[in-house]
Parts: C-alpha cells; structure tokens; sequence
C-alpha cells in the first residue's frame, strides 16, 4: 500500500494517523493495518487489545448496520456535583462523549448473532475508564429488562475500572440494581452470556459480570475484583503483571472458557443455540469467518 | 481519642474528679457547680456534633471503641446461636452470623466483624471479608429463608477483601452472589449500616426490604483512602475524598438511598453501647413488624423496585433527542 495513501487517513487536527500500534500489555510494535486486519490481537504475545463498541459490535454482530440501541438518551445527572483535578464531572463526561462518540460509558441495544436475536450490551472503556454510573447502570438493567420480556439470550462485553466515583453511592447502587435485574433474567430461565474483555474490575466484575449464566475472557484481558491502584493504596502491594489474567481466573475457576476473538461470534452463537434451541429463529446467513476489518 | 473529641473529654474528666471528691453532704455550690459543668458538657458535645465534617464522621464510624456487631448481638439479640462456617473452604472470622429472637421475634443475623487491637484485628482483617464470609452469609440467608425467619444484617467494613487470596477464591463471584441471593430472597430483610459501609464488600450484604443507617455511620461507594488514590492518585486525599462523596447518613437520606436515619447517643455510638442498640432495636423492630406482614413473593418484587429506582440519571424525551441507533449524541447533548 502506497504511504500517500496511508497517510490519507487523517485524524482530527489534522494529525497523521498513527503508523504503529504498541501492544499494552508486552510493548510489541505492529504495523497497524495488519494489527488491525487481525483484529487488534498482538501476534507476540496474544493479548487482546481493547475495542471500541463500534468495533466490537461490527466483530460481534452478524450486522452491525442493524443494530437498534435501546436507552440511548438515558443519559448521567450530577448528583453529588463532583469536581476532582482532571475536571468538573459534567465537563469530563462532555468530554468523553466527544473524545468516544457515545453518549455513555455503556451501549445497549438488539441485534443478532450467527441468526439469533440477542440483546447486546459494550461496555466503552475509552469512556471515564467505562466506568458505571447512574446511566449506564440504568441502560443495563433496561437491557436486562427487554431480554426478560421478549424472552432474547443476552450478551453483555464489559470493560470497566468499575462503579463510577464521581456518583459517590448512587454508583454503588447500580450493583445491585443490575446484578438484580440480572437474577431475574436467570430465573425467567433466558441464557446470559458475559465476555469479559480488558479490564473487567472491581464494581462491574462484582456485580451483573459474574452472575452470567456462562463467562467467557478475551485472552489476556485483566479480570479482578481490586483494581491495582486501589491495593496500592490500601495495602501498599503491587501487582504481578500476569496475575488476574482471564487465564489466571479461569485456572481458579472463575470463568468458563477463553475465547480467541476471532471465534467468539462462533461460540457464543453455538452457545445461545445450545442453552436456547427454542429461540434460534433462523440459521445463521453470513458465514462464520470473522470479519477481517473493524469498523 | 479523635482531635474534636478531646476538649470534651478534659471536661469529662474535669467532672468525674469532682463527683468523686464530692457526695451528697457537699456544700450546695458544689453541687451547683457540678450540675452547670453537666450542662456544659451537653451543650458543647451537641455543638461539636452539629458541626463535624464528613471526614470527622469517617473518624467516628471508625472509631476504635465503636460498637461492633458483636456488641450489639449481644445486647440485642436473646439466646442467639452463632453459625459459622461457608461448608466450602472455611470460616471467615470479618462475618459472624447465627439465629436467635430479637423483642420475641426470630432471626437470621449476620454482620460484618472488626476487631479491637491488634491481635484481633488480624484475626478479623480488620473486617474484610474473604469471599468464604460472603459465602457463609449467602449460606445464613438461604437458611433464614428456609424457615420463614426474617434477616437483619449488620454493615461495618472498609471493603472487601482486596488480597492475592481473595481475587484467587472469586472475591468478586461471592459479592456478586450474595446479592443476587438477598434480591431474590423470600423473607423480609433489613440492613443497617452500623459504621464504614465500605463499597461493594458492604452492598454484598445490603440488599435489604429496607436500609437503616445509624447516624454516624457512613457509606461510600469507596473508602476515602481507595477514591483518593483512584482519584487523587494518592491516598493522602482521603479527606477530600470523603468530603465529595456524599456518604453521611443526612446525605444519603436526602437522596433516598437509605431510608432512616438511627440517631446516636450524645457524643456517638462508643459513648454508650447501650442506648445505641436500644435506638438500633428500637428501629429494627419497626421494620421488621411493617415487613411481617407483606407476602414474600411481593417483598421480593416491591425489593427490586426499591433498588431499581436508585438512580442519577436525566432522561430526554424522545421527540427531543433522535436516537439514530448509533449511539451518537447529539450536539446540544454535549454541554451536558
């Protein structure tokens, strides 16, 4: 490919698109139209870099184009009017919606996977660490609600620092608010699936996450319950670098497989058929390949 | 001693040497002089306790001589048995529970356990529950269920466990559970926050019918310390952390989070453990009885409404904002 044309695509400001994508997690440099044309996996080290919801829904989706969100104009208040260094709360969430494009830290809606409609909730870390307040915990139990009353297996990709601070108690609320709309799915006997990707922490890994009926990880993705500053601070240890991998929980017997991205659209789809039979509504129309480009 | 407690406890002791040089033969000025120093002390406890700071108020909930759960099961709860043990992995010392009858009512009661000194702080991690506590809590409140038995519990706890061997036995799987659990549980339940209602390891157990809160506990989704550093980067912060949280009781009471307010005896809960479980009592038995006579499966859907609603959101109106499917937010949203 000619470096003109790579070059052509621009980023806002018009500041060259980066040529090189650095793996997060062991530094590798990859050219990036071929880390993305493998899905943003680090061919060293396997780790699964981070999506954004347009991409994971494009990876996730049999049509990305269709899909219909649901709650998009619930949208976070201020309750406590929380102003930390980085900015006033109202402005960092301005911010973010501009920097993300998404209204919120989480992005719910319908769609369907190898055939099966499914109602989908992607957590965008890129958003205040994709963090859960009010909003995005209302938007999740929303999710959970359409599921229970039309009776759609639920996928939930989540990706979060945890409950919001900046919300102070209401964020803490949106555990239980959410693990409980969470139960209820569960006992109207409707499959959940969770994909936890990196990082899966704290408030949203202890709440609706791990209540999943089946837990999948992304390779590599940080899953655990104390985020690292937080036992830094408090217990004054630092974390091991491959300690709290989706391996590492899964070892322990916390989640039920690790999944490669690029046969997850297929194993939650063989999945939702499994738990579900009666609501696979047609056979899957687009092949099973992943998709070699994201949106 | 806590820094704004100290002024008063000098008058106390001021007080105490004069009762003991003096009795009830004392020339009348003693006796007056006496009376106006109790007076005094009053005055000026309720004044220092009218103004403290929310990080004054972490200090209080805090408070080294501050009841812990035991204490108050042993001054409130009759004949009560403690249960212990998760039947899986072990017996966590941060959660005691058992059976017994409160006012003639039986329980299932299960808190959060702090110890007092170093010795016993060890032993309890500091009230830190191990995912083996939440799984002996999940284990009591199935039980309660079981027999028809109301639950009460008791939140006093920085946080969950934040250890190697928490994360490695599914720390966040117990929390999650345990509420899961209390959301679908058919018997009534009350929560009472009784000092540090640390973040999720408190919530764990604090999905109740209804939340009482005594006045100087408090509850946050963070221990200051932990929003510090997640904030500030730092824990140092603490006390501006605990400033912008909002987790006093007349703070989460105006926002509907919790539902009553328990009120401390003067000078708070360590001054007198036994007012402070008469007020606690008092409270619990109000609860209980009002839940008493709601059918479980409706305290169960009337539960997840209560939580449901608990919320900070604003809402437009379809017809102001176009959801176009792709998440996108419209520009006015933006100054949001």
């Amino acid at each position: 490919m000619p470096v003109r044309d790579l070059l052509a695509g621009r980023r806002r400001g018009g500041v060259p698109a980066d040529l090189w994508a650095t793996c997060r997690k062991c530094g590798a440099m990859h050219y990036r139209p071929e880390f993305e044309a493998g899905l943003h996996v680090c061919t060293r080290c396997d780790y699964h870099d981070r999506l954004t919801v347009g991409q994971r829904l494009d990876l996730l989706l049999d049509d990305a184009g269709s899909f219909q969100e649901l709650a998009g104009d619930v949208l976070t208040s201020d309750p406590l009017n929380f102003s930390r260094p980085s900015g006033r709360y109202p402005d960092r969430v301005a911010k973010a919606q501009e920097s993300t494009g998404r209204s919120e830290a989480v992005v719910c809606g319908v769609g369907h996977i190898q055939g099966h409609e499914v109602a989908v909730g992607v957590m965008e870390f890129g958003f205040i660490a994709g963090s859960m307040g009010g909003a995005a915990g209302e938007r999740i139990a929303r999710l959970f609600e359409l599921a229970h009353e039309r009776r759609i297996p639920l996928v939930m990709v989540t990706s979060s620092g945890g409950a919001r601070q900046d919300e102070g108690v209401f964020a803490l609320m949106q555990m239980a608010k959410t693990t409980a709309a969470a139960a209820r799915l569960a006992d109207a006997g409707v499959p959940y699936i969770a994909l936890m990707a990196d990082p899966t922490l704290a408030g949203v890994t202890a709440s609706f996450a791990a209540v999943a009926d089946v837990i999948i990880g992304e390779p590599g993705a940080t899953i655990r319950f104390a985020g690292s500053r937080v036992v830094q601070g408090t217990l004054s240890r630092r974390a091991q670098a491959d300690d709290h991998t989706a391996e590492w929980v899964l070892r322990r017997g916390m989640i039920d497989a690790v999944v490669p991205r690029r046969d997850q659209r297929r194993t939650i789809g063989r999945l939702i058929e499994l738990l579900a039979p009666a609501r696979a509504s047609r056979r899957a129309e687009i092949g099973d390949t992943a998709r070699t480009r994201l949106g | 001693m806590l820094d704004f407690e100290r002024d008063l406890d000098e008058l106390r002791s001021r007080i105490a040497e004069l009762e003991a040089e003096s009795d009830l033969d004392s020339a009348s000025d003693v006796l007056r002089q006496l009376e106006l120093m109790q007076l005094e002390l009053e005055a000026r406890t309720a004044d220092v306790f009218s103004r403290l700071t929310p990080w004054q108020r972490v200090q209080l909930a805090r408070h080294r001589d501050r009841p812990h759960t035991l204490d108050f099961i042993e001054r409130m709860i009759d004949g009560f048995v403690e249960l212990h043990g998760d039947r899986r992995h072990g017996d966590d010392m941060a959660v005691v529970g058992g059976v017994g009858s409160l006012q003639g009512r039986r329980v299932v009661i299960v808190g959060h356990q702090k110890g007092r000194g170093t010795r016993q702080n060890v032993e309890r991690n500091f009230g830190m529950a191990h995912p083996e506590g939440y799984r002996k809590a999940i284990r009591l409140f199935q039980l309660a269920a079981r027999f028809g038995l109301p639950v009460i519990t008791l939140l006093d706890t920085p946080g969950a466990g934040p250890a190697l061997e928490d994360e490695e036995r599914g720390q966040s799987w117990a929390i999650a559970e345990s509420m899961a659990v209390l959301a679908r549980l058919e018997t009534p339940i009350v929560v009472a926050v009784i000092g540090e209602g640390g973040s999720g390891g408190a919530l764990a157990m604090g999905v109740g019918d209804r939340i009482l809160m005594l006045e100087h506990a408090i509850y946050s989704v963070a221990s200051p310390e932990a929003a510090a550093a997640i904030i500030w980067r730092d824990s140092k912060f603490a006390e501006r952390a605990a400033e912008a949280l909002g987790l006093t009781s007349e703070v989460l009471y105006a926002a509907d989070l919790i539902d009553r307010i328990v009120p401390e005896p003067p000078g708070g809960a360590h001054r007198d453990y036994d007012a402070t479980a008469e007020s606690l009592t008092a409270a619990l038995v109000e609860a209980l009885d009002e839940l008493q006579a709601i059918p479980p499966t409706e305290l169960v859907t009337e539960r997840y409404a209560k939580f449901r609603a608990m919320s900070a959101h604003v809402e437009s109106s379809p017809d102001e904002v176009v959801v176009d499917g792709s998440g996108v937010v419209p520009e006015d949203r933006h100054g949001l």
